[in-house]
């Protein structure tokens, strides 16, 4: 009970929370380190390698639970995901003080927290889907904080269809796991490894698999999402896009390693899409000066660590992926705190433009320093426990050279953007800035310190997490008990020697920096032929495939694309019933002689339509036709029917009563004679079309399971004598809460079709 | 359409309306009406209403955007599916407080579908009426 409740509580105090934010109070900060604390009382029962499971009814009929899971790495995550969030929304309320839409704002972010631990604390694969989707959902709302900007709209979209699309492919695949598992619980997936890994089907699941987690956790050629999404505030950029959410992939990866860590396909996609991240970002952060492009390349290389760990099958690789991802976790985001300060202080946040800060902020540069040795991975913070583990892992792996080469690249480059970021703006000679620049007050140092300052108690007490976190987590990541006993000196080793080439590499690449960047920089093929402009040019493709197809259909007359669509269906049905041989008449001996009246007076109608010439003549009569099927409906027994068209024809009038007044009213039909016949041709095409088809129906008999059900379960079960809205609101609810959802999203979405048209004609646009 | 006689009479249809509207929703359970119909007969009612006085009598009338009630329509429809949650049953199962008079969670689901109606109907005309 206590994991729904955990994850329960998170969604419901995004009202709190956004209450509190309007205000921006720091009060904002209580509900996540509720959370964290409640995560550390449940630290013990994991620790010795426990796990806790519940499970809730939640759809019974489909085998799907909402099921949840706390082991070590889903407890990893879900103390990354509170504290940091602790850390992340403290700051915020000092750092968007004043913003507008702050309330929209703090629910957003809390509803992305709560579905952050849903999903990684899920147990069933549906709810995972459900969870990860809400991130990707939230992630876009907080992306597009400022929706006046067409970057940050272009931003949120980008970032959105990138994850979403890697979603449905993941979606995919979970359905493909769960029928070759037999269960969407993911204990008993763990559970039956090798046979899922063994099965057939095994190499289309770790396709689609990797592509949901890689669309995620931004791994190219997916990663250009990731570095335009820095347009959101700092705080989103610091929480969602560097320490929690794009590591949801890498956690989904993680999750399911077990299953697959010896499968041949899951070890060359991981380390081949982790390897070439890890070069890619590498590449991409030495071209940035915008403190928070950089560091999102810097995040890019480390996602892509994470990601090529994973795929190197062992226990000391599980153990490499737990401490790199806190230590990645914890430095990241001090930094891009530290760069919020900068950019908030200063005015600015373009490194070239900066130096000396270190006079006018003195905490926040000794702030920046810890967290940048951290990131360059000096002793003794835990930053070089981690990326002596990662080159351990390298040298140990079959293709060890190739990874130790790629990771001296990719740790090089982070001693760069730690240079950059924590070193080059703080020191030299004080250059002028847009502010006048100070240290920030406490909500918004706080964080930055506390996270700065465990990165380095962590590496003088390494037995701190060891213990308690890395080992739980990494034999969830194994799928067995791993030993280990983190230490931060190993001594004399191929690592050391590593470490020291790293160190080296990294300094004399930032003593070069300005001219290494603006050399790398230059090379517009970049920019011409990436991933970026590659996304431009779908979706102007698509733009121009929908403009198409929308003047093939819909060229802009409405009797022609009426009239197409009638003849679409007149050939179609006609067809079917033509070459399928399905046509029958009924007998119509149980009809009687009200009916008949009625035909007539529909008869009357239908040919008062037909002789209208103009506007208002044709509306009334096709009102009557209307109100004479509404009558028939009356007649056979269908009275609510009858209620419905009644009100949908009198609504109707209503509205050409308001839209006649602006229509082009002429006296006579414009038409010319050819248009007229092959308009009476459609119409009557159409007639006859679904006039047969209607009488094939009718002459079936009558399958009476479903009625005969409905009628004897209406009273007892749902205490209604109207079946139609019986089943309405209760039979099928969940139908009727979808259709009225796109009911209303049609309408908003008209609306804003309607907007864009008028604006176009203010601006004298076609 | 600023009528002098649709004005005058859209002054009694409008409460007609919406009367009858309620009428036709509270009833649906056991007779011909629902959500659905009644919010049509309060969407047509408002809509008279709103024609001679324009966008802004419309947005006097509601008082709230006509999205909003979109939005508060949903919410109804998804608060009324929740307390089956708390009691291990799936979601949308309802619960009744007096089964007799078929009074439960399900006229909750049906306000939601009502509101959603009007709320629809409303935006496509306050849209309509603002050019």
């Amino acid at each position: 009970m206590i994991l729904l409740a955990l994850v329960a509580f998170a969604f419901i105090s995004a009202l709190l929370v956004g209450w509190a934010g309007g205000r921006s109070s720091p009060f904002v900060a209580v509900i996540p380190f509720i959370l964290f604390a409640s995560f550390c009382v449940l630290l013990p029962q994991v620790a010795g390698g426990g796990i806790v499971l519940e499970a809730h009814r939640w759809i019974p009929s489909l085998g799907i639970e909402a099921a949840f899971r706390l082991d070590g790495l889903s407890l990893t995550f879900a103390l990354l995901i509170s504290g940091i969030g602790g850390a992340v929304f403290l700051y915020a309320s000092a750092y968007l003080r004043g913003a507008p839409r702050l309330a929209r704002f703090y629910v957003a972010l809390t509803l992305f927290m709560a579905s952050m631990l849903g999903a990684v604390l899920a147990d069933d694969l549906v709810l995972l889907v459900v969870f990860w989707e809400l991130t990707s959902l939230t992630s876009f709302l907080l992306i597009g904080y400022a929706p006046e900007q067409a970057e940050s709209r272009r931003s949120a979209q980008q970032g959105f269809l990138v994850t979403v699309a890697g979603g449905l492919a993941m979606l995919a695949g979970v359905i493909l796991l769960g029928s070759v598992a037999g269960t969407f619980s993911i204990t008993e997936i763990l559970d039956r490894g090798e046979v899922i890994a063994a099965h057939p089907l095994s190499s289309a699941i770790i396709a689609l698999l990797a592509a949901g987690a890689f669309a995620k956790s931004a791994q190219a050629p997916l990663h250009s999402w990731l570095a335009n999404a820095m347009v959101a505030p700092t705080p989103v950029s610091a929480y969602l896009h560097s320490a929690t959410m794009v590591k949801l992939g890498v956690y989904l990866l993680a999750r399911f390693d077990p299953v697959f860590s010896d499968h041949a396909l899951w070890i060359a996609l991981l380390i081949g899409f982790g390897a070439a991240t890890m070069l890619a970002g590498s590449v991409l952060a030495m071209r940035e000066t915008d403190l928070k492009r950089v560091l999102a390349y810097s995040t890019i290389v480390s996602l892509g660590t994470l990601t090529m760990l994973i795929g190197i099958p062992g226990e000391l690789a599980a153990v490499a992926v737990v401490a790199f991802l806190i230590v990645h976790a914890l430095y990241k985001a001090c930094l891009f705190l530290v760069a919020g300060i900068i950019d908030h202080e200063t005015g600015t946040r373009d490194s070239s433009a900066l130096g000396g800060m270190r006079r006018f902020m003195p905490i926040t540069a000794a702030v920046a320093l810890l967290g940048g040795l951290s990131m360059a991975g000096l002793p003794p913070f835990i930053g070089f426990a981690a990326k002596e583990l990662v080159y351990e892992t390298g040298l140990a792996a079959s293709v060890g050279w190739v990874l130790v080469a790629v990771a001296l690249i990719a740790n090089a480059a982070m001693v760069v953007v730690a240079g950059v970021v924590a070193i080059r703006c703080f020191a030299g000679a004080p250059t002028v800035t847009p502010r006048k620049p100070h240290d920030p007050g406490f909500a918004m140092l706080a964080g930055p310190i506390v996270l700065a300052a465990l990165g380095l108690l962590f590496g003088l007490a390494p037995w701190l997490v060891g213990d308690g976190l890395i080992v739980p987590a990494a034999s969830a990541i194994a799928g067995r008990p791993v030993a280990y006993s983190p230490s931060l000196w190993h001594g004399f080793t191929p690592m050391l020697a590593l470490s020291v080439l790293t160190l080296a590499l990294g300094v004399f690449a930032y003593l070069r920096w300005d001219g290494l960047r603006s050399t790398l920089a230059s090379i517009r093929q970049i920019d011409r032929w990436g991933p970026d402009r590659g996304y431009d040019h779908a979706m102007n493709g698509l733009q121009r495939l929908a403009l198409w197809q929308t003047g093939l259909i819909q060229p802009g007359s409405m009797r022609v694309y009426v009239g197409r669509m009638l003849a679409v269906i007149a050939l179609a049905a006609g067809a079917t019933l033509l070459l399928r041989g399905g046509f029958a008449m009924p007998s119509f001996a149980d009809s009687f002689a009200p009916d008949l009246a009625l035909v007539l007076l529909l008869v009357v109608a239908v040919l008062a339509v037909a002789r209208a010439r103009n506007f208002v003549t044709g509306i009334v009569a096709a009102g009557m036709v209307g109100f004479i099927v509404a009558l028939v409906y009356l007649f056979q027994g269908a009275p609510d029917l009858a209620f419905t068209q009644f009100s949908v024809e009198a609504l109707a009038i209503v509205i050409f009563l308001a839209i006649v007044g602006r229509l082009p009213f002429r006296e006579e039909d414009y038409r010319t004679r050819p248009e007229r016949l092959r308009d009476m041709g459609v119409a009557a095409g159409t007639g006859v079309a679904a006039t047969l088809v209607f009488l094939s129906v009718l002459s079936q008999p009558f399958d009476s399971r479903l009625s005969d059900y409905f009628r004897q379960t209406s009273v007892p079960e749902a205490h209604g004598h109207n079946l139609v809205n019986v089943i309405l609101v209760d039979f099928r609810a969940l139908d009727t809460l979808g259709e009225i959802a796109v009911l209303g999203l049609a309408a908003i979405a008209a609306a804003a079709v309607i907007t864009g048209l008028r604006r176009r004609a203010k601006e004298g646009r076609p | 359409m600023n009528s002098l006689i649709l004005r005058a009479t859209s002054r009694l249809i409008l409460p007609a309306a919406l009367i009858f509207s309620v009428y036709v929703l509270l009833r649906g359970h056991n007779n011909p009406g629902g959500g659905f119909i009644g919010g049509l007969i309060a969407a047509a009612g408002i809509a008279v209403h709103a024609l001679p006085r324009g966008h802004d009598g419309l947005a006097a009338l509601l008082r709230a955007s006509p999205k909003a009630y979109i939005g508060a329509g949903l919410a109804f429809a998804i608060l009324s599916g929740l307390p089956a949650l708390f009691l291990a049953e799936p979601f949308l199962t309802h619960r009744w407080f007096f089964p007799g008079l078929g009074i439960g969670t399900t006229l909750v689901f049906d306000v939601g579908v009502y509101l959603v109606v009007i709320g629809a109907v409303l935006t496509f005309l306050s849209y309509y009426l603002e050019g």
